[in-house]
């Protein structure tokens, strides 16, 4: 039973992960000049479409939860809408969370909405195809011995992994190493860090960090992705090695 | 453990860290003085009469000028190689297809045609190549350190005599072009000037085609003397695209047309000098000492005969500085007082035409004179300060006079033989190349071992303070070794004394620190590995929790990085804001966060009042955020490193009085006021929330009356300085003198506050005769079934003692013993009381010595301290009798706060962003002669965060027993007070037999407690500095060493001494707030008894 449980799990990750590469991919067909990097913002919408529908698709097939008792239209069209607006509060929660992190707070608030957005895919929306909107069940899962499932166990991890790959991905913001995913000032008026020793008045142009009109949330949302696929991938080995270990009040 | 022993070991801990930094900073830190003498026409270097027949001619100084004209034009970061001419008959070699080889085609020409008039030297150029510092060597002739002691941070205007200043002391018409960084060496020098800026690498042009605009046209006036232009495209290019890019030669071809046609515009009484500042590496970048940075070109060019040789196959090898000397004699100028160059002696052998005697005596005649200067120099700089080795300086005094003798007697006889002329050419030489490698050695050469030494020690005491740490609450710490190990570490200090003084040595304090360090510390850590064995694992190595370690290995890690540094201002925030959610989700993970789902349990206290849940529901998370918030709010008071087009300061950080527009003035006074009002409400507030402002103590009334007193003079003072210019003007006098008096009252009520409150620190109320206090000594009443073992740690205590509380009240009641602790209520706090009253008092003059506006910061600076005490509270597990300890995570926390602070009251860790302004507030009219005062002022304002969050570092002790909720926490540490009234006389009256057992071990734990959070503080500030001194030391040859890395050490290094001092004192102030309550119980308890 248990291993058969994992097997779905890994299935279903490995789907999930695929929506991702995919979401890189198949885009380039359809639109021009398409690229990651560059129309970074294009991809994070996809992205998020892509991750949300390949995991409302696993949630009614691989139906991880015993069905609601409830079960009528109207309960579940509630249901839905209360997803949502979740889904919604989730990304304004993320954005205030960056602002109050540093990210600018008047500029830039599409860049950083569309962080949040993708910051929510990664982590409010398994949460809940999983648990459904139920901040207790939500609480619980996120604390010491709060799970109840391998579906739950993954759910944390990859959760977790999001989260520390997108605060991961800030590290480089300050580097001046002028990678285009990094410091590529739209106008060109990233000025090269002053080399010539002498003078001191004259240097430290900080880096690209205060001007960043384009490239900000690129390493932030680009380490939220390898979190989440890194969670993805590892947390059905884990939990696979650690089955013995692993007992679960409910199952 | 006696508590002025944790003092003691503190500060012996701290005095190794000193030791360590001060090692390290005189290995890595070079200085030099500057000295400001100067070289004058009438003063002739020695005491000889200046050479015969070289006086009484026009513009003739101590030599004759040869030129009246200089043309000198500098390319920035010109190598060598760049110029070096491309030897034609090997065809087919590959090196043609190098960009920038054999660009300089004119050059080349006129080294061909014209061998007499031109030559190509490569200069040996000392590092740091970079071009302030090279232009300073261009124009002093000396070698500039990273700190040239006297020089004024503020400005990096040249103080030292040079070239320059003695040209237009001359009167001499320079006429300057170029590179905008002449401007702040050499303000008002120049008699037309074209600056033009040079901040931005990527732009190639602007600076050149400046320069080009102007330079024919100005040539061609003929209304200069000495015509400088400082190119930057070749520089520019190298940083943007390196020196094997097809825009280099682009660039050099632009170059060599400049030099073209400026050869074609001379005349003959004009000397053109084409020099490189320095080279550049191979990917264009400069800054070091590789040999390609220190390489640069030099050419020479005169439309007449300059040399009587033709020139080497292989160009001669001259130092950079050597440019001055010669230039100066050639111009008929004295020698700048500080040069330590060697003149080019084959352009004072005159013409290939003139005798070959007559051409080696004017060459002697100019080393002489420029031997004289040096000698003059290395005389003065020698009785100014100890760098030089005093061996070698008197070696090279002996050689001189030899020299010098022999020199003169040549001139007694002219005809001498050309063998004892070049003999004293050459011992001249021997002189002053020795004078410059002296020179170099003492100022431009790290101490390798010096810093490794002093990375050790500091490595050393960072590890000591860790293993320290975790021994300090346990029973067995060896105090007694400790003892020991200070007197091994004196006594062999005094051995290595006596040793250095037996010797004849000049004692070094430095290292006489260092090896007393060493000594007193390796017994100890002798003895903590004897002691080690099997018993201690490994683990106990790495006390720190893992994610919190993490952090911590980030920021250090963060100081090897440039990047890091500069951005460190809003870093520290980002770790800060991750550490606070870390901690609020750690409280949720351990299921802290969320109140107990189950239903409280009766009360066990009979009277107990209603209290809280310990950890009510949302409390932490609205704490985690309110301080996200604040740090947040903080960052908006940002300042930029450096002013440019980028980075844009944050504009509330200058004062008010620049301010244009009334009423945004006023509102902004406004918010000023209101903060301080805010601040001291919310103090105020506090204290009286605690009950500490009910007590007549002194320092009581100074808290109720004095504060808002300080608080009126600040205000007053910032409407004075805000509005000056706007006084009418018979009120400026009133003005001028009330903004002196005004700041000085409110630093004398604050330390006027602060005496009151170490004579008197004990704030509490004695009230006789209230009923029956004992019962409220019970219980925090605990909520809910008990779901970890912490929990139970917690309980069963409380039952036991209610247990013991009621009998106790049945023996009282037989007693009809008078109540003792009525005065309990303020007792709870009075630590924490005298704590927060010291830092208010602190924060106040502290606060006038930034600008207005940022007296919002130091608001949210107490905010955000007390909301980081709850949240650290939150998460601390009532402690149980057993060992207090403070964690990890809370000392962390507030060293990063203390850092983020410091950039969020506008500091910045590089030397043009100290507010020098700080000097002025209660002086207006300067300090006169005196610097330390000025220092003081300065110092405050800048680790005014370190000192406040230094001296506030016991608050993180004893926060969590104030905040264990109303009730308890007024009696939380009355029972160790009590401890310490009934453990010393032993032979009192065991009259409360109440937590004797628990009481009788407090006291040891309480200064335990003490002297963990202060070696754990230590460690996260130490390790700090040692990553600092470890950047520096392995980035010594990095490009942004003296940009970054070094200012960066001298901030950490400086702040880390502000921060221990600090430290000790708040330790201190807890010490002393202890003993006079232990006082003040032994006065109580003799009262009961009469």
């Amino acid at each position: 039973m248990k291993d058969n449980d994992i097997k779905r799990l890994l299935y279903a990750h490995l789907l999930c992960i695929f929506s991702v590469i995919l979401s890189t991919f198949i885009p380039s067909l359809f639109l021009e000049r398409f690229s990651i990097l560059e129309t970074h913002l294009t991809w994070l919408c996809i992205c998020s479409v892509f991750v949300t529908a390949v995991n409302l698709v696993l949630y009614l097939v691989v139906k991880p939860n015993a069905p609601s008792k409830r079960s009528s239209l109207s309960h579940k069209v509630a249901r839905f809408l209360k997803c949502c607006i979740y889904f919604l509060m989730s990304c304004f929660c993320f954005h205030v969370i960056f602002v109050l992190y540093g990210a600018p707070l008047i500029e830039l608030v599409l860049e950083t909405f569309l962080f949040a957005v993708i910051l929510s895919t990664f982590t409010t929306v398994p949460c809940l195809c999983l648990l459904g909107p139920n901040i207790k069940a939500w609480l619980r899962v996120f604390s010491r011995n709060g799970v109840a499932s391998i579906w739950e166990n993954s759910l944390q991890i990859t959760t977790i992994s999001s989260f520390i790959g997108s605060w991961l991905g800030a590290f480089p913001i300050p580097l001046d190493w002028e990678r285009p995913w990094q410091c590529s000032l739209t106008e060109g008026r990233c000025l090269h860090q002053e080399k010539r020793g002498g003078t001191l008045s004259q240097i430290f142009t900080y880096g690209c960090s205060i001007k960043t009109t384009k490239v900000w949330p690129i390493s932030c949302t680009l380490g939220a992705t390898f979190g989440y696929v890194a969670g993805l991938a590892v947390s059905p080995l884990w939990i696979y090695w650690n089955r013995k270990r692993l007992t679960y009040k409910n199952n | 453990m006696q508590k002025v022993s944790v003092l003691l070991f503190l500060a012996w801990v701290c005095f190794l860290f000193y030791a360590g930094i001060s090692l390290f900073t005189s290995g890595f830190l070079l200085t030099r003085l500057e000295l400001t003498n100067h070289s004058s026409c009438q003063e002739p270097p020695g005491p000889e009469p200046l050479p015969l027949g070289h006086r009484g001619e026009p513009g003739a100084c101590w030599m004759a000028s040869r030129f009246s004209r200089v043309v000198l034009v500098l390319i920035d970061a010109l190598r060598f190689d760049f110029a070096q001419p491309q030897s034609s008959h090997m065809p087919g070699e590959p090196s043609a297809s190098l960009p920038f080889l054999g660009k300089l085609s004119s050059l080349q020409r006129i080294l061909e045609i014209q061998p007499h008039r031109g030559r190509l030297y490569r200069s040996q150029v000392d590092p740091p190549t970079t071009t302030m510092q090279r232009l300073k060597a261009l124009t002093t002739g000396s070698l500039p350190t990273f700190i040239d002691a006297g020089s004024n941070f503020a400005s990096h205007a040249i103080v030292e005599d040079n070239l320059i200043k003695q040209l237009t002391g001359a009167g001499r018409r320079v006429v300057f072009m170029g590179d905008d960084t002449w401007k702040d060496l050499f303000p008002g020098a120049f008699s037309q000037a074209f600056f033009f800026p040079s901040f931005n690498v990527r732009d190639l042009h602007t600076v050149d085609n400046g320069i080009l605009e102007h330079l024919y046209p100005t040539m061609d006036s003929g209304e200069w003397d000495v015509l400088i232009a400082h190119f930057l495209g070749v520089d520019h290019c190298g940083h943007k695209h390196g020196p094997h890019h097809p825009e280099m030669a682009k660039k050099l071809s632009q170059m060599d047309q400049v030099i073209q046609g400026l050869v074609e515009r001379l005349e003959n009484d004009t000397l053109l000098v084409v020099a490189g500042d320095h080279g550049m590496t191979m990917n264009g970048d400069h800054g070091g000492d590789s040999e390609l940075e220190v390489s640069a070109a030099l050419f020479l060019y005169s439309p007449t005969a300059l040399f009587p040789s033709v020139p080497p196959e292989e160009p001669e090898v001259v130092p950079q500085v050597s440019l001055v000397p010669t230039l100066a004699l050639l111009l008929g100028l004295p020698i700048p007082f500080g040069n330590i160059g060697e003149v080019m002696t084959e352009l004072f052998s005159g013409n290939k035409d003139s005798q070959p005697h007559t051409s080696a005596m004017a060459q002697a005649s100019a080393l002489h004179l420029n031997a004289q200067q040096v000698s003059r120099f290395l005389h003065t700089y020698s009785a100014a300060t100890q760098d030089l080795q005093v061996k070698e300086l008197q070696r090279l005094q002996s050689l001189f006079s030899k020299a010098s003798a022999d020199y003169q007697r040549l001139l007694q006889s002219p005809q001498g033989a050309e063998a004892a002329l070049q003999a004293v050419i050459a011992e001249l030489q021997q002189f002053l190349r020795g004078a410059r490698a002296m020179c170099i050695e003492s100022w431009a050469q790290f101490s390798l071992v010096r810093m490794a030494g002093g990375a050790t020690l500091l490595a050393a005491a960072c590890f000591f303070c860790l293993l320290a740490s975790q021994w300090a609450t346990s029973q067995g710490f060896p105090f007694h070794s400790h003892r020991l190990s200070v007197a091994w570490g004196l006594a062999g200090t005094i051995i290595y004394a006596g040793l250095l003084a037996t010797a004849g040595l000049k004692l070094d304090p430095v290292v006489l620190g260092a090896v007393a360090a060493v000594g007193s510390l390796l017994p100890f850590l002798w003895k903590a590995w004897a002691g080690w064995g099997a018993r201690r694992p490994l683990a106990a190595l790495l006390p720190i929790p893992g994610p919190v370690l993490l952090l911590l290995l980030i920021r250090w890690a963060a100081f090897f990085s440039d990047s890091f540094v500069i951005a460190e201002a809003r870093a520290t925030p980002f770790l800060l804001g991750s550490l606070i959610l870390l901690l609020v989700a750690q409280l949720h993970w351990e299921g802290q966060l969320l109140p107990p789902k189950l239903l409280a349990i009766p009360r066990l206290g009979p009277s107990t009042p209603a209290v809280p849940p310990r950890h009510n529901g949302m409390h932490a998370l609205g704490l985690g955020v309110g301080l996200l918030l604040c740090t947040r709010l903080a960052g908006l008071f940002h300042r930029c490193p450096e002013e440019t087009p980028a980075c844009r300061s944050s504009p509330w950080l200058s004062p008010l009085a620049t301010m244009v527009g009334g009423r945004a003035k006023n509102l902004w006074y406004g918010a000023c006021v209101g903060a301080l009002v805010a601040l001291l409400a919310s103090v105020r507030l506090w204290l009286r929330r605690y009950g500490n402002l009910k007590s007549p103590e002194p320092p009581v009334l100074f808290v109720r009356w004095g504060l808002p007193l300080m608080a009126l003079g600040i205000a007053a003072y910032w409407a004075l300085a805000s509005g000056a210019d706007e006084a009418p003007p018979r009120l400026r006098a009133l003005v001028a003198g009330a903004s002196v008096v005004l700041p000085r009252a409110v630093a004398g009520l604050a330390a006027s506050g602060l005496m009151l409150l170490l004579w008197r620190p004990v704030t509490v109320l004695v009230k006789a005769g209230m009923g029956a206090p004992r019962t409220r000594t019970v219980l925090t009443p605990f909520l809910g079934p008990p779901t970890s073992q912490a929990d139970l740690d917690y309980v069963a205590p409380q039952i036991y003692r209610h247990m013991q509380e009621v009998f106790r009240g049945q023996l009282e009641r037989n007693n009809s013993q008078g109540p003792l602790t009525v005065a309990a209520y303020q007792l709870g706090s009075v630590y924490s009381a005298a704590m927060v009253t010291a830092l208010t008092l602190l924060a106040f003059p502290l606060l006038l010595l930034h600008a207005e506006r940022v007296s919002l910061v130091f608001l949210l600076l107490f905010l955000q301290s007390f909301l980081l005490l709850h949240l650290l509270a939150a998460g601390i597990p009532i402690t149980t009798p057993g060992p207090f300890t403070v964690p990890w995570q809370a000392v962390s926390a507030w060293a990063l706060m203390a850092t983020q602070t410091f950039y969020s009251t506008g500091h910045q860790p590089v030397f043009p962003a100290i507010h020098w302004h700080a000097a002025f507030i209660g002086f207006p009219e300067g300090h006169g002669s005196s610097i330390w005062l000025p220092a003081f002022l300065v110092g405050a304002n800048t680790f005014a965060s370190h000192l406040l969050f230094a001296v506030g570092c016991p608050l993180l002790l004893l926060w969590p027993f104030l905040c264990e909720s109303h009730g308890p926490q007024k009696r939380r540490q009355t029972p160790r007070n009590e401890a310490e009234t009934r453990v010393r006389p032993e032979e009192e009256e065991e009259e409360e037999p109440l937590m004797e057992m628990r009481l009788r071990n407090a006291p040891h734990h309480f200064s335990a407690a003490l002297l963990q959070l202060g070696l754990k503080y230590l460690f996260v500030l130490g390790v700090q500095i040692l990553a600092c001194a470890l950047a520096a030391f392995i980035l010594r040859r990095h490009l942004m060493v003296w940009k970054v890395f070094a200012p960066k050490f001298i901030f950490e290094a400086v702040g880390f001494i502000v921060s221990s001092v600090g430290l000790l004192l708040g330790i201190a102030l807890v010490m002393r707030v202890d003993g006079a309550v232990s006082s003040w119980f032994k006065q109580l308890v003799l009262a009961q008894q009469r």
